[in-house]
């Protein structure tokens, strides 16, 4: 069990780190890089999404998050000065912080209401970039530079993106790793004592409160987890595109970000990583279709809730029967 | 000062037969209907489809949208969402679902109708005007009015009729009026069917107007959820409440908020959310209550 799990993790690795790139080189679709880099930043986000829903939440407020921590590390950078690889993590810290205190309220909040006032929250987010001065209004931060060198005592340990021949390759090796460590990152939480402990609101939180569970603590931590993916993801998005602005996340990101998780499946790891990559890469993959994109690619959408309403790796349930 | 508080009212109006809709749809099936915005589209693009490219007159377009949106409504509560909420492990399903249709609809607009800006001639001319304080077109007020009597026949129907009653039933216990021989199917059916044709009928109303475009869909729905979530969603009298409050708040913030920018919908979403932190029922609380 454990040797097949190693197998998969590891052709999973080789498959997005080698036969990915090796694939674009042999077929010179270069554009996928550039749609694979933002299905890996999307599922990074996407993550934090799961996460609260595996608490029994449903969160359609990421892109509040993804927004600011793209602020945070983009007025860092350009105002600041600061390593863009120091405001990485830093970017998803004030995230982190900020969904606890907005969480604590909040999250006492169930079911619609609390859907609601998280999809609210997007919208409270754009339009306080768009009112406050240090967010340069409706006219965004633009012209962030690339990533800088990261070293450690003179040992380069990630190059300057700015001397790279081929940016999108590098973008999209970062995004990936990133995407990976976070998945890993939830496996384990999953797979921990606080997965069980999340398990138990997921299906009565009452009950597990009777027993001793902290659920309102658990609540803010997993939320604010979920807004450290969010904010993550967010300083990712601004060190590609080298701008953002007050609609570079809105409310339909939010409801995507949710819908990939459901596509994927509610009950899987894995689940939001995979709704990611087929909705985004097949919107992607449709434009062929032209006028008849939106209609084919929601009309598939509710073809695989009618046939698969548990997500799309429900399917493998029927054979193995173990996650 | 009443010029601020009669456009709140107009306002209001159409807000409450937008969440009303919404409301009923929530409160038999828990089911948040996030295609809510695009029906109202549809409703309105229908009605101008009647009125302005057929030349038939307002009330038949109106009763076209009505119709309309009451079959689409049915068909997909008895071919969506029916089967999805039978087959999933978890009511949250139906969110996508739901989602889903709002593209799709979107989609079905955007081929039928295009994506132009659409809107029908003015079906009464003049503007009241009291002593220059209070300024409105007729039509504002002709629109308002049918609104009000929409409403109110709404919640009369809901009140006295079997149907409605059934509906009521449905609402506060599923089990318990399955119980009691309502046939859930069917009045679950015919719910969906009343909620997306409350949505048709304010975008045949509003066509008059405002006008309609596709990209109103997404929007007019999170308002919508707004209304549900002051009044407290799943119950028809919050409902109206919540639309008259955000159709209040959004015309006095906009005439005093003016002078700060473009903040009223800044201002307004985070008192919600404080009020919602410490009021999370919303105003009036539980289902049908």
């Amino acid at each position: 069990m454990t040797q097949s799990r190693l197998l998969g993790v590891g052709a999973f690795l080789l498959g997005v780190f080698v036969l990915v790139p090796a694939f674009i080189h042999l077929t010179g679709r270069w554009d996928f890089y550039y749609t694979l880099t933002s299905v890996a930043l999307l599922s990074v986000s996407a993550a934090g999404v799961w996460l609260t829903f595996y608490i029994g939440r449903i969160n359609i407020g990421q892109g509040a998050y993804a927004l600011l921590g793209g602020y945070v590390s983009a007025i860092l950078m350009t105002q600041g000065g600061v390593n863009f690889w120091l405001t990485l993590p830093l970017a998803g810290l004030f995230c982190a912080a900020v969904s606890v205190l907005i969480g604590v309220p909040i999250l006492r909040l169930r079911g619609v209401y609390f859907a609601m006032v998280t999809l609210v929250l997007t919208e409270v987010a754009r339009l306080t970039a768009l009112a406050l001065p240090i967010t340069n209004g409706a006219k965004g931060i633009t012209s962030i530079p690339l990533p800088g060198e990261l070293s450690i005592f003179g040992l380069t340990l990630i190059p300057d993106f700015a001397t790279l021949e081929n940016p999108k390759l590098a973008f999209y090796l970062m995004a990936a790793a990133l995407m990976v460590l976070t998945y890993l990152v939830l496996w384990r939480i999953v797979n921990s004592r606080l997965g069980h402990l999340c398990r138990s609101l997921q299906q009565n939180e009452e009950l597990s409160a009777s027993i001793g569970v902290n659920t309102a603590m658990l609540r803010v931590l997993a939320y604010a987890i979920s807004s450290f993916f969010g904010g993550l993801a967010g300083a990712i998005f601004v060190a590609i595109s080298q701008s953002i602005y007050p609609s570079s996340f809105v409310v339909s990101d939010s409801v995507n970000f949710m819908l990939y998780c459901f596509l994927g499946g509610l009950g899987y790891v894995f689940g939001p990583m995979l709704g990611t990559l087929l909705l985004y890469f097949g919107w992607d993959l449709l434009s062929v279709a032209r006028e008849y994109q939106l209609l084919i690619y929601s009309g598939t959408m509710i073809a695989l809730m009618l046939i698969l309403p548990n997500g799309v790796l429900s399917l493998f349930d029927r054979k193995g029967g173990s996650k | 000062m009443e010029q601020i508080l009669a456009n709140g009212l107009y306002l209001g109006a159409q807000y409450a037969l937008i969440a009303l809709g919404l409301t009923l749809i929530f409160s038999l099936m828990n089911v948040l209907n996030f295609a809510h915005g695009q029906m109202y589209v549809f409703g309105g693009f229908v009605t101008y489809t009647v009125v302005a490219q057929f030349g038939l007159p307002f009330i038949v377009g109106l009763l076209a949208s009505a119709v309309t949106l009451a079959v689409m409504g049915a068909l997909i509560e008895r071919f969506l969402f029916r089967p999805v909420i039978r087959k999933s492990k978890r009511d949250e399903s139906t969110m996508l679902l739901a989602a889903g249709i709002a593209f799709f609809l979107d989609a079905v607009i955007l081929l039928l109708f295009g994506e132009k800006q659409r809107g029908v001639p003015k079906i009464v001319n003049g503007v009241f005007n009291w002593d220059m304080r209070l300024i409105m077109p007729y039509d504002r007020i002709l629109i308002a009015a049918l609104a009000v009597a929409l409403i109110v026949s709404f919640i009369l129907f809901m009140q006295y009729s079997r149907t409605g009653r059934a509906m009521r039933a449905l609402a506060q216990d599923r089990m318990a009026a399955q119980l009691m021989g309502v046939d859930v199917d069917r009045y679950s059916m015919i719910g969906f069917a009343i909620g997306a044709m409350l949505a048709g009928l304010v975008g045949g109303l509003l066509v008059t107007i405002t006008g309609v475009n596709l990209g109103m869909g997404g929007p007019t729905s999170v308002k919508a959820f707004l209304m549900i979530m002051i009044g407290g969603a799943g119950v028809i009298s919050g409902a109206i409440a919540g639309g008259f409050i955000l159709g209040m708040m959004e015309s006095v913030g906009l005439t005093v908020l003016a002078a700060y920018g473009d903040i009223t919908y800044l201002v307004i979403f985070i008192t919600l959310m404080i009020f919602l932190a410490i009021r999370p029922q919303g105003l009036m609380g539980k289902p049908w209550g």
